[in-house]
């Protein structure tokens, strides 16, 4: 039999535990651990930034559909029946919005990234997802995921490779 | 039978059997050329083996190296001396899941480090394997695949250089004790000091060094001339070299030039003994293999699949 003391524990542990969980998980990004060198801004394509100037007077179209006048080249491949402000902050469009409505800047997309990628994002932070370059015992430089990744379609494309090394029969 | 010379240093065509006698009979100077036969020539030829030099004995070879170095490329080359760094033991980390066996890491080795262009010296090769077959099987990979694009479906790709063995055989093999492994666990090797016998690369597990066969070709305005004693100066015929992590950018706190040219970021460096380098982190999150590990060489080059398997 338990003593009732010990009861008194365990119901109390077992209410902290799931509050405890909301506490962590509405709690800031630890900045910490965010790397603080990063080579260049984020990729925007020329002219195109910021969104305000051509979206500031434009209605909010939550529709999912094709875009057929602007942004042609941008086709979802990523997340397919997702919609632009599952990334993009309607309201607000220079900034980008997280999935618990906080608003985050283009300098800080690895937010957006890492909400689904979280074991990504953790190796990015350490180095060791990604690209370093710079100095191994002091200024490291970290690129954006997106320097690397198109967000709308982030699969890698393949690239020609440099060519093969001379065959041992074919040196004169 | 024709008469075998060495090309030495300095350009001067020495018949060796002719010398030999001469410097049995006492009467070394008989062999040479005596218009050719100055001070400079002797220096070369009576340098000490590198480690047994001391700062000034080093200072006045490397003023005297690139003074050569610059009359032959007709520019300024800068040969670095930098030590170890206290407390640094290099590793070496590199991402199976990612390599897309672009081939950018070679070049951008043979340039940084100088190889000969003709006859070809490539210190990386890129191995292709098939997906699911038997795969450590280095002899049945594929080096010399040539597809329009990269990576191709069904493929994996393994680069291959110097592992620098915490255990080298390549260093256990030398005669003369040219190679030897530095205190941040770099091997180098003294070209001055290399007689060119092979004995290292034939103990080489790794097929990581290479045999300059020819006069080491490098155009003169793609020579590098930031370079280091042991590292990527300019090589000479009949010596032998490899991979030193580029020792005249790590000891100088960069990265190595294939970490910053992979455009995938499947390459990772850093200081095994700092807990918070991501060598460090890729050994104790992630499971990475050594090349060989039967062997007990002890390689301080580490694969790992991040993602994936
Ligand atoms: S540059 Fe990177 S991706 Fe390309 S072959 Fe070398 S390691 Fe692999
Ligand atoms: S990989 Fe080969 S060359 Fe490099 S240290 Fe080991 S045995 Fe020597």
């Amino acid at each position: 039999m338990l003593g009732s003391r010990y009861k008194k524990f365990i119901y109390s542990a077992a209410l902290i535990a799931p509050l405890s969980f909301l506490l962590f998980s509405y709690a800031e990004p630890a900045e910490r651990d965010i790397p603080k060198f990063f080579v260049p801004p984020p990729p925007f394509s020329e002219g195109i930034f910021p969104c305000s100037q051509c979206h500031k007077y434009m209605p909010v179209n939550r529709k999912q559909r094709k875009l057929e006048q602007f942004h042609t080249d941008i086709v979802l491949k990523h997340m397919p029946g997702g919609w632009c402000f599952d990334c993009h902050n309607p309201d607000d469009r220079d900034k980008l919005r997280l999935a618990n409505g906080k608003l985050v800047s283009f300098e800080e997309s690895y937010y957006i990234c890492g909400q689904c990628h979280g074991v990504v994002f953790r190796d990015w932070k350490t180095g060791l997802h990604g690209k370093r370059t710079g100095m191994w015992d002091g200024k490291k430089q970290y690129l954006l995921c997106v320097h690397c990744h198109w967000p709308h379609e982030p699969r890698f494309k393949p690239i020609q490779p440099l060519p093969p090394p001379v065959k041992p029969t074919d040196i004169k | 039978m024709s008469k075998r010379t060495r090309s030495n240093p300095l350009g001067i065509k020495l018949d060796r059997r002719a010398f030999l006698k001469g410097a049995a009979l006492g009467l070394a100077g008989t062999a040479l050329p005596l218009n050719k036969a100055d001070a400079s020539f002797w220096e070369a030829f009576f340098q000490k083996h590198f480690r047994e030099m001391n700062e000034t004995e080093i200072k006045k070879v490397i003023e005297r190296l690139e003074k050569e170095y610059g009359q032959k490329y007709k520019k300024e080359i800068e040969v670095g001396n930098e030590k170890a760094i206290p407390g640094v033991l290099f590793g070496y980390g590199l991402d199976l899941s990612r390599c897309i066996g672009c081939r950018r890491c070679v070049y951008a080795c043979v340039k940084e480090n100088n190889q000969s262009r003709d006859p070809q010296i490539h210190w990386i090769s890129v191995l292709r394997f098939k997906k699911g077959e038997k795969w450590i099987d280095l002899e049945n990979s594929e080096r010399y695949y040539n597809p329009a694009q990269v990576p191709e479906p069904g493929y994996f790709y393994m680069p291959v250089q110097c592992q620098q063995c915490e255990n080298p055989p390549c260093v256990r093999a030398c005669p003369t004790q040219a190679t030897w492994k530095e205190p941040d666990g770099i091997v180098v090797i003294d070209y001055n000091w290399c007689i060119g016998c092979r004995y290292c690369m034939a103990a080489c597990p790794y097929g990581a060094r290479h045999f300059n066969w020819a006069e080491p070709n490098v155009p003169q305005e793609e020579l590098n001339p930031e370079t280091h004693y042991l590292g990527n100066r300019p090589r000479y015929r009949g010596t032998v070299e490899k991979c030193t992590f580029c020792i005249q950018r790590t000891r100088n706190g960069k990265y190595p030039a294939c970490v910053e040219i992979c455009p995938v970021g499947a390459r990772k460096f850093g200081n095994l003994l700092d807990p918070n380098s991501e060598i460090r982190y890729a050994i104790e999150h992630k499971r990475v293999f050594r090349l060989k590990e039967d062997l007990n060489t002890y390689p301080k080059f580490y694969y790992f699949f991040a993602y994936g398997l």
